[in-house]
């Protein structure tokens, strides 16, 4: 929380402003991907920057993202300092064998004579009835890949300052934000600087239900656990901010704590980041736990169209509620 | 074409490259069937002349993108016979510290950035490399292999796309033997003419005979020129053929023994030394002083492979990130 002067500020401005101060401060950085530049990007992240910053440093590429995003990783490769956007997740599938073959492997197969120096940004999740081809929440998959470093920026000081760290990051790191969070505001502190993508934060303190997500999830379980501190069950909410590595030290904190654990995440269960996070509390935090793990993830269905069934599908802050108070050792009162 | 005139020192080194790409694999099929070499397998016998042609066209400061049929690339770009054999028997020592072994040869020092084992994978790869010279006024040509198997993937379509659009300096360097692994080119292509598509994206093109490394030579150096020049991409047909099956798994059954045969009287070491001969440019002795080198040499790498040291074990997880992310990266 800041102390000092802050301003308001949307986290579609704070990730601009982090793009801009990537251009200013490195020369070897530039922005490509599709509609970044004439059209100002499709979630208008990148708006203004082709008038400051010239074609050659915001290139617009075709519809093509396999090449273009394996052009960021060799121009990574070749001493450049790429930022990849790539439209939504659904879409970088098209260049998954860039992301997998190529990006993540190449450091171990060279035995350790290239690094990707590569950041690709993309927009996950689902919320404004964008319907199956926009909507999913694929990042828990690319989290699965060795090589590659995923972060999700749920907060606006995240968001404006998780790109520089990642340019710093000699890898391939791979930056999801969600489409529902572009036109949060929120109070950035003026002295707002680079922060630590090693490490989960508590958003919450509580002793009673760790509640463990990211994401766009992040502001469900707050309000999920403002519900319940009404009833007064306190609800400790992690913020994972990076998939990968994950920082389970500080769930492992927590959850001595609290003994009982609610996983909160956008993507599907069946083998799902929330599944390695329970397989991970399971093989190490067993003894501490003093309830089953609950898991709140999306419907086993494709993001449907229409708005109760989009709403349905994905978590809401009363399935929340619901888990964790099945966690509680007597039924909270009504 | 017209031939272009052979000079006896270049000659010479040309016919010595190309014969220690020859015997280098010639060893590597040998310790494959010994067991001191694993895993996919893929020679190049025949198509010598492409590797040891366009590398005559490159300076040492351009990039090479290859295949996993990269063996005569590693060793015509200057990849030494000791490091590429002991890649191939995944040996420390090895140029990839025997991570990649065959199909994933990588060398900083020589700007040979793989091996690719993604049929087309390399081809953004390229792209990507030309447009950080691009960005940061380099002129410098990345040279990407590619054979036409590559042709009919989506990556070539979109590479070919870009790198004109951007005008980047790329040698696109087609290595059409006529087969994508198994499969003959017209049961897979609907346009066999590959310049042609190359030309769709407005790009010059050329075809080269690839069994004749001096027509190679020639069409790299002008294509490469080109592209230093500024002018943008330039893609490069060598039409060629592999002797040997596609991988040392492959039976062979989908191709006659008489076609294989017939390429094999087009030899492009044969032709070379057949032309350097009738020229006066070659005697025996020097053929004979050429092969003794190239033989040493080679059983010198075999040795060196064979005495190198396996990676410990406790290395496993070392270089999947940067050492200085590795710490934290262990998840």
């Amino acid at each position: 929380m800041a102390n000092g002067p802050t301003r308001r500020i949307t986290y579609r401005d704070a990730m601009r402003e982090a793009i801009r101060e990537a251009l200013t401060r490195d020369p070897r950085v530039f922005l490509m991907g599709e509609d970044v530049g004439r059209y100002g990007g499709a979630y208008a992240v990148s708006k203004g920057l082709l008038a400051e910053f010239g074609p050659e440093r915001i290139r617009d590429t075709p519809l093509s993202e396999s090449t273009f995003v394996g052009a960021g990783i060799g121009a990574a490769l070749g001493g450049s300092r790429p930022i990849v956007e790539v439209m939504t997740v659904n879409f970088s599938l098209l260049a998954l064998d860039q992301i997998v073959n190529t990006a993540a492997t190449i450091r171990h197969m060279s035995g350790g004579q290239f690094s990707v120096p590569v950041v690709i940004r993309m927009a996950t999740g689902a919320g404004r009835q964008l319907a199956a081809q926009h909507a999913h929440s694929l990042e828990g998959w690319l989290a699965h890949v060795p090589g590659l470093r995923i972060v999700e920026p749920a907060t606006i000081e995240d968001a404006r300052g998780m790109l520089w760290t990642a340019l710093q990051d000699p890898d391939p790191v791979l930056i999801f934000e969600h489409q529902t969070l572009y036109n949060l505001e929120g109070d950035l502190p003026a002295d707002a600087g680079p922060v630590d993508i090693d490490r989960a934060v508590v958003r919450r303190h509580g002793g009673d239900v760790t509640v463990i997500t990211y994401g766009a999830m992040l502001y469900k379980s707050l309000a999920a656990a403002a519900t319940l501190a009404a009833d007064g069950v306190e609800c400790e909410v992690i913020d994972l901010r990076t998939l990968r590595p994950l920082d389970m030290n500080t769930i492992f904190e927590s959850v001595r704590r609290t003994r009982r654990v609610a996983i909160v995440d956008e993507g599907w269960r069946s083998g799902g980041l929330s599944a390695e996070i329970a397989a991970r509390l399971a093989e190490s935090a067993f003894y501490d736990l003093d309830a089953p793990i609950a898991r709140v993830c999306s419907a086993e269905v494709p993001i449907p169209y229409p708005k109760h069934l989009e709403d349905a599908a994905v978590p809401q802050a009363a399935a929340i509620v619901d888990a964790v108070r099945a966690l509680l050792p007597a039924p909270a009162p009504r | 074409m017209s031939t272009p005139p052979l000079e006896r020192t270049h000659g010479q080194r040309l016919l010595r490259e190309m014969i220690r790409i020859r015997r280098f694999e010639e060893a590597c099929a040998e310790h494959y069937s010994a067991g001191h070499i694993r895993g996919f397998l893929h020679l190049y016998i025949g198509e010598e002349a492409v590797a040891v042609g366009v590398m005559q066209g490159l300076t040492p400061a351009d990039a090479i993108v290859a295949t996993y049929r990269e063996h005569g690339h590693a060793l015509a770009r200057g990849i030494g016979a000791d490091p590429l054999m002991a890649e191939m028997f995944g040996k420390q020592e090895g140029c990839s510290r025997g991570r990649g072994g065959s199909m994933h040869v990588f060398d900083a020092a020589t700007r040979f950035y793989g091996g690719n084992a993604i049929v087309g994978g390399g081809l953004p790869l390229a792209v990507g490399l030309a447009l950080s010279d691009q960005l940061l006024g380099r002129r410098r040509v990345t040279a990407c292999f590619f054979g036409d198997g590559a042709v009919a993937e989506g990556e070539f379509h979109e590479s070919m796309n870009l790198a004109a659009l951007w005008k980047l300096p790329v040698l696109f360097v087609c290595e059409n033997n006529l087969y994508a692994m198994g499969t003959r080119i017209e049961r897979a292509l609907s346009q066999t003419d590959l310049p042609a598509k190359a030309r769709t994206y407005g790009m010059p093109t050329a075809s080269a005979d690839g069994m004749d490394v001096t027509a190679v030579e020639d069409a790299a150096r002008s294509a490469a020129e080109q592209v230093r020049a500024g002018n943008g991409p330039f893609f490069l047909e060598c039409r060629t053929y592999r002797f040997r099956a596609h991988s040392m798994f492959d039976a062979e059954l989908y191709r006659d023994k008489a076609e294989v045969e017939e390429w094999k009287t087009r030899d492009p070491i044969a032709l070379l030394k057949a032309r350097l001969e009738q020229a006066g440019l070659l005697d025996a002795r020097e053929l004979t002083a050429i092969e003794d080198e190239v033989r040493g040499e080679i059983a010198r790498a075999v040795a060196f492979a064979d005495a190198g040291t396996w990676e410990p074990v406790e290395h496993l997880t070392q270089d999947v990130y940067t050492p200085a992310a590795q710490e934290a990266n262990r998840g």
